[in-house]
């Protein structure tokens, strides 16, 4: 059964201990911020961090509001990333339904970069430096290991407010419709967004504003070039393709990391 | 031959051509399936503790591996968090395992620029001398009246209220044995007019209900607090509450996290609680006589003193009360006392007409707090304010319920006190107190503080809040002739000074330092300013940057002869010496730096809020040399001891005497039970407060937390999840609530004279006629019900019922709207300005709008804790809130040309600090009693000039002017003026 998280904004109190959670259970280091006029922070999503709270301060005077979204990786079913990348580095779990990303299979090639409609991957500078080229930098792996141990992703459990619920996507898209419903008595352009967007996303929002106010796109869709390039594709056509286009040198350092990772594992082994 | 990763990278690159390459490419390589299952990447832990942060009191869980916390994270059986935390408590990892941790003892010689490192036994050696020698050249065993006094008042302590009780306990047993009465701690300047307040309307300080009590609530309305950033994790309950319906107010100066969430933002000007809180007080006084049947009517008739009959010579003029005298600032309080008949028991009028009557009083005076009076002060918009009057008036029927929840933001006023007594004024007239979902909650900022303020970290309270003795009181007989607790104090004294204390000597009672006047926060800082405090002792305490005008506290700390500070790190109070601006040569004070142990290096009990105490483990060893404080001040006692045994000294059999019989390593258990107490004749744990005795039969060193650990086992330490009876959220069998584990204040007030609840959906207690008990919590005084026994559920007021008219105040029966000292506007009600017995203190600059014009509020973040001393020091709470800021409006920012983002000078008539200005649309400037636009700005008091991310202190404006009552600084409204840089 697929898995989900539920982010209701309603509920969100902009405390960010999902950020700091989520550093905590990966290991990721602090970033150096500065104060740029406004609580949010760190500025954008980087390899060091991968989730982090919008502030958005929303209208005027007697409708003025104070706006916190959760973003991430949306974990998209008919993920543009997925469908792009060409080492496999990023996956669909086959039955937990978010996007996996191994990252000694990643070359740098960008394209997930480039084709996510949420703008989601970053670069990882550091690694950018010492190879020469751009591995994409970690991005939420929904807390793979803790979710296929039973356990609740970092992030979720640790929110104090239950802004961010993990379950079943069909129970969650179940019950952020219900609270929609709630919602649109006071907030009439309240809805759940993620359930029809992308084949489904796993990262769902129960909005009380339109998507837009929330700087989500309208409706996204899979971007034509990443249908075309779709890796199950490449394999039929051949690995001829490779050789173009540049992405030859990083395959061959995937490929270098790869075989360097088992050697690592046979050695312990 | 096994290639690196290098090396496999150099022959890829040179030797290998591209084809062959190409050729060890197969395309398994790509589409390799992602895997199904991987280990988890740390351990989830097993080992409990609460967090060391807020009063909230969160369970959280301990991996440990090889000596070392490799994971921390919510205890998902905790009832109050459920596995969740705030961004503080998530990061308790960084805590358990910062290289910013003071490792070793350092000592700081006079005059010196640099810190030396030194061992424990010089240190503890050197600072027991110092200790001695400063007492007994400044003992005073006699006032100048002739009393007797055990006193010295050349040493002050300060702090803490992050310690474990137990440590706490041993502190004040160690200091009051040597006489000291300059101890205080941060509780003063944080809430202690919330407890003044409450004390005298209900009888009671601290807060009334739980955290999770909140989920039972209609309406709550937050007021002088910002929950989500102080309390997040009890804002889970507020959350869960408004999705059952219930209406969330948020009143603040500033739009915040919590307004974010509020169904109703009322924006007022600071300063201006009690015009705003009086005004839904005459709301509800006014429906409540149109449409008797929205509330509970019974209630405030037979609960509270409304049908009392005050003094005919009760007068208020012009903002004055009677019994005002000018000269002396200060009133005398005889006509607000209540007319007595022929046995000595107040009149009363149940029709509530009398004119003299408490009800009709209370009409006549906020009357005059009509909705527009109220908003040409407080600036809040009509419609919001009519709202706000609307939606919690509602809570006023029986069977409904309201919260209210505060913090510093209502107590850091010169009116702390009358701020948080409108609140108890209102939850009274709704019934709100005493019943599920209701009650004054908030107040406790800190992990323990109020765990370490009923172990007697403030000076007018020994463990247990039993007054500390005065001077007036030189036997045991006077002293319970004023306050009463005999048993209490007398099981406290047989706990300290064992078989030393008999009837025959008062059992010690005048070895008791007993104090003649005021050794509060402020007066402290006077004395080291002036030299009469020579030595002081801070335990986990930074006042050099949470206490009023900052610069005055470090000015008085350079005046020191010697200093201990004990702290995890190297915090702004501990290097005042080598602060910015200063020659460290030029300051002579000896600084003994002590490494302590954080809370998850050290076992004992932490109180939250709400009264649970709750038992924490320890997970791993301190770094390096560091210790815990029972550890140091054992030591510390030991070495005097020693010290006093050999060489003798003012009343050194007192401290030769005291019972310290904890070991070498001392044992927290033992001191846990120790603040219980024993049964003297059978040796056995005394099991509740009912049973100690004053015939010298008991020991207790703290009769409230007495049934805490008993001869059954630590109570503390509970753990089972079961929510308890009504399923209203006691969790009674989990940790245990002082006293007698009662989870709800007041409960007896939740029903009627026969013992039938208000509320039949969220009953807190009943009255079970078959088996005639109560069913449900503890009850509040365990007589049956007033019909049957005639006895009133506030059982800490004289006649049961709770304080509508409060004549104990020092400011006033009934609350009254005055401007704050600075202010940028006349006061609109009366020509009285300011609270006319404020306490002024002379080294303070008043500032005058036509030089500081702008209107200033301080306020704290959840991402940092107080001073910062803590989260300052951790990267990943540095990088959410990075740098010191202030909060401007856009308006102010227009008329400024100050953009967002840019350095801005803030200057008040104390100091100034630098900041970067955050330009928001949550500030706006108020328009006030028709004197055009006043701006307001906000500044965290969060920062200072030591940790990973430094910053000017916001408490470098404010100024150390107080409440009457409890000497609490006006913090949180004065008047500055901005500039760019």
């Amino acid at each position: 059964m697929a898995k989900a998280m539920l982010n209701d904004v309603t509920r969100c109190i902009g405390c960010r201990a999902c950020q700091v959670a989520c550093k905590e259970w990966h290991d990721l280091p602090a970033e150096q911020t500065t104060n740029r006029g406004t609580y949010e922070n760190p500025p954008d999503l980087s390899a060091d961090t991968w989730t982090k709270i919008i502030f958005k301060e929303y209208g005027n005077d007697g409708t003025f509001r104070w706006l916190f979204r959760k973003e991430q990786c949306m974990h998209c079913t008919d993920a543009p990333c997925v469908n792009i990348c060409p080492t496999g580095a990023l996956q669909r779990h086959p039955t937990l339904g978010f996007v996996t990303y191994v990252r000694y299979k990643c070359s740098g090639c960008g394209y997930c970069i480039e084709f996510c409609p949420f703008d989601i991957p970053r670069r990882d500078k550091e690694a950018n430096k010492l190879l020469g080229t751009g591995l994409m930098g970690g991005k939420c792996d929904f807390c793979f290991d803790r979710v296929s141990n039973g356990l609740e992703p970092a992030c979720a459990k640790a929110c104090p407010t239950g802004a961010i619920k993990f379950g079943e996507w069909e129970d969650l898209v179940i019950e952020g419709k219900q609270r929609v419903q709630v919602l649109k008595e006071t907030h009439p352009d309240a809805n759940l967004y993620g359930e029809q967007e992308l084949g489904g996303l796993h990262m769902l929002y129960i909005l009380d504003e339109k998507p837009e106010v929330y700087d989500l796109p309208v409706d996204p869709q899979m971007p034509a070039a990443a249908t075309a390039l779709n890796v199950g594709e490449w394999a039929g056509v051949g690995l001829g393709l490779l050789a173009g286009a540049g992405m030859f040198g990083a395959a061959m350092i995937a490929r270098a990391r790869m075989i360097e990772k088992k050697e690592e594992e046979s050695a312990e082994g | 031959m096994k290639l690196t990763r290098r090396d496999f990278l150099k022959v890829c690159g040179g030797t290998v051509g591209g084809v062959a390459l190409l050729g060890m490419l197969g395309p398994e390589s790509f589409l390799e399936a992602a895997p199904i299952d991987i280990p988890l990447r740390k351990r989830i832990g097993e080992k409990t503790t609460i967090c060391c942060y807020c009063g909230v009191g969160c369970g959280a869980i301990m991996a440990v591996e090889s000596g070392k916390i490799t994971n921390i994270e919510g205890d998902p059986d905790h009832p109050i968090n459920k596995g969740s935390l705030c961004p503080k408590g998530e990061a308790l990892y960084e805590l358990a395992n910062s290289e910013r941790r003071l490792k070793s003892v350092l000592y700081r010689s006079p005059g010196a620029t640099s810190w030396d490192e030194k061992p424990w036994d010089w240190a503890i050696e050197r600072i027991a001398r110092r200790i001695k020698d400063t007492r007994d050249s400044n003992w005073i065993s006699q006032d100048k009246d002739g009393k007797v006094v055990n006193r010295v008042e050349a040493i002050a302590s300060v702090g803490s209220v992050f310690t474990n009780s137990e440590e706490a306990y041993l502190m004040t047993k160690l200091q009051r044995s040597l006489g000291l009465v300059y101890i205080e701690s941060a509780a003063r300047i944080c809430v202690s007019s919330a407890v003044a307040a409450n004390t005298e309307s209900f009888g009671r300080g601290p807060m009334s209900n739980s955290w999770i009590d909140l989920r039972n609530s209609d309406c709550v309305m937050v007021v002088g607090s910002n929950a989500a950033e102080t309390f997040p994790v009890a804002f889970k309950w507020i959350i869960k509450a408004k999705e059952k319906g219930a209406k969330l107010i948020h009143v603040d100066p500033r739009f915040t996290r919590t307004s974010a969430k509020a169904d109703i933002y009322a924006r007022l000007r600071t300063g201006t609680d009690v015009a705003f809180v009086g005004g839904i007080i005459n709301y509800v006084l006014d429906d409540m006589e149109q449409r008797p049947e929205n509330y509970n009517t019974e209630y405030v008739r037979e609960y509270t003193n409304a049908s009392f009959l005050i003094n005919q010579d009760f007068k208020f003029e012009d903002g004055i009360f009677s019994g005002y005298d000018s000269s002396s600032r200060s009133y005398d309080k005889s006509s607000w006392q209540y007319q007595l008949d022929g046995n000595g028991n107040p009149k009363v009028d149940k029709s509530l007409r009398d004119p003299h009557c408490v009800f009709q009083l209370l009409k006549k005076h906020f009357s005059r707090y009509d909705v527009d009076t109220v908003c040409k002060i407080t600036g809040t918009p009509k419609e919001d304010y009519l709202e706000a009057c609307r939606t919690f008036a509602a809570t006023g029927a029986a069977g409904k319920a309201g919260a209210i929840v505060l913090s510093s933001g209502a107590c850091q006023h010169t009116q702390g006190t009358q701020n948080v007594r409108a609140y108890g004024i209102l939850q009274l007239l709704l019934g709100n107190m005493g019943i599920a979902g209701g009650g004054i909650n908030g107040i406790a900022g800190a992990s323990n503080g109020l765990g370490c303020s009923v172990q007697g970290r403030l000076f007018h309270w020994l463990p247990g809040t039993l007054s500390s003795p005065t001077a007036d009181q030189q036997s045991l007989e006077e002293y319970v002739k004023a306050n009463g607790n005999e048993a209490y104090i007398v099981s406290l004294l047989k706990s300290w000074y064992g078989d030393n204390a008999t009837a025959a000597n008062d059992y010690g009672f005048n070895w008791l330092p007993k104090g003649s006047g005021n050794y509060s926060f402020v007066p402290l800082l006077d004395a080291m300013h002036s030299g009469t405090i020579k030595g002081l002792i801070c335990w986990g305490m930074n006042p050099a940057v949470s206490g009023p005008n900052s610069s005055y506290i470090r000015e008085a700390l350079s005046k020191l002869d010697w200093m201990v500070v004990i702290d995890l790190w190297e915090t702004e109070t501990a290097a005042f010496w080598k602060r910015p601006g200063v020659d460290p040569a030029s300051i002579d004070t000896e600084v003994f730096f002590l490494p302590a142990a954080s809370s998850l290096e050290k076992e004992g009990s932490v109180c939250n809020s709400s009264r649970w105490v709750q038992w924490r483990y320890k997970g791993i060893e301190p770094p390096g040399e560091a210790m815990d404080d029972l550890w140091i001040t054992n030591r510390l006692m030991l070495e005097l001891k020693q010290l006093y045994g050999t060489e003798g000294g003012p009343n050194a059999d007192v401290i030769s005497g005291l019972t310290w019989e904890y070991g070498d390593s001392p044992d927290v258990h033992r001191v846990a039970k120790e603040i219980n107490g024993y049964d003297l004749e059978t040796g056995q744990l005394v099991p509740d407060l009912t049973k100690l005795k004053a015939d010298g039969t008991t020991t207790s060193g703290n009769w409230i937390f007495c049934g805490s650990y008993t001869e059954e086992g630590n109570m503390a330490a509970l753990r089972d999840p079961s929510p308890g009876p009504f399923n209203i959220g006691l969790f009674p069998k989990w940790a245990w609530a002082w006293p007698l584990n009662r989870r709800i204040w007041y409960n007896r007030a939740s029903v009627d004279v026969e013992g039938k609840p208000w509320d039949v959906n969220r009953p807190v207690i009943e009255w079970d006629s078959l088996i005639e008990g109560w069913m449900g919590d503890t009850p509040d005084g365990g007589w049956p019900p007033i019909s049957i026994s005639g006895k009133y559920p506030f059982i800490m007021k004289p006649q049961g019922r709770a304080h509508l008219f409060g004549p104990g105040r020092l400011d006033g029966p009934l609350p009254e709207h005055y401007e704050p000292w600075e202010s940028p506007v006349m006061n609109p009600m009366t020509s009285q300005q300011s609270d006319p017995v404020l306490k002024l203190w002379n080294w303070d600059k008043k500032g005058t709008p036509d030089k500081y014009p702008i209107l200033a509020t301080t306020f704290r973040l959840v991402e940092h804790l107080h001073t910062g001393s803590f989260t300052r020091n951790l990267p990943w709470l540095v990088e959410l809130m990075p740098e010191m800021f202030i909060e401007i409006s856009e308006e102010l920012a227009n008329e400024t040309g100050i953009t967002n983002g840019e350095k801005v000078i803030v200057e008040s008539a104390r100091g100034e600090v630098q900041a970067l200005a955050m330009v928001t649309k949550r500030l706006r400037p108020f328009s006030i009693n028709g004197q055009g636009k006043i701006h307001q700005i906000a500044i965290p008091w969060n920062w200072g000039y030591m940790g990973l991310s430094k910053g000017d202190s916001g408490n470098l404006l404010t100024s150390c002017i107080a409440d009457a009552n409890t000497g609490i600084p006006e913090l949180r409204a004065f008047l500055c003026n901005i500039r760019r840089v």
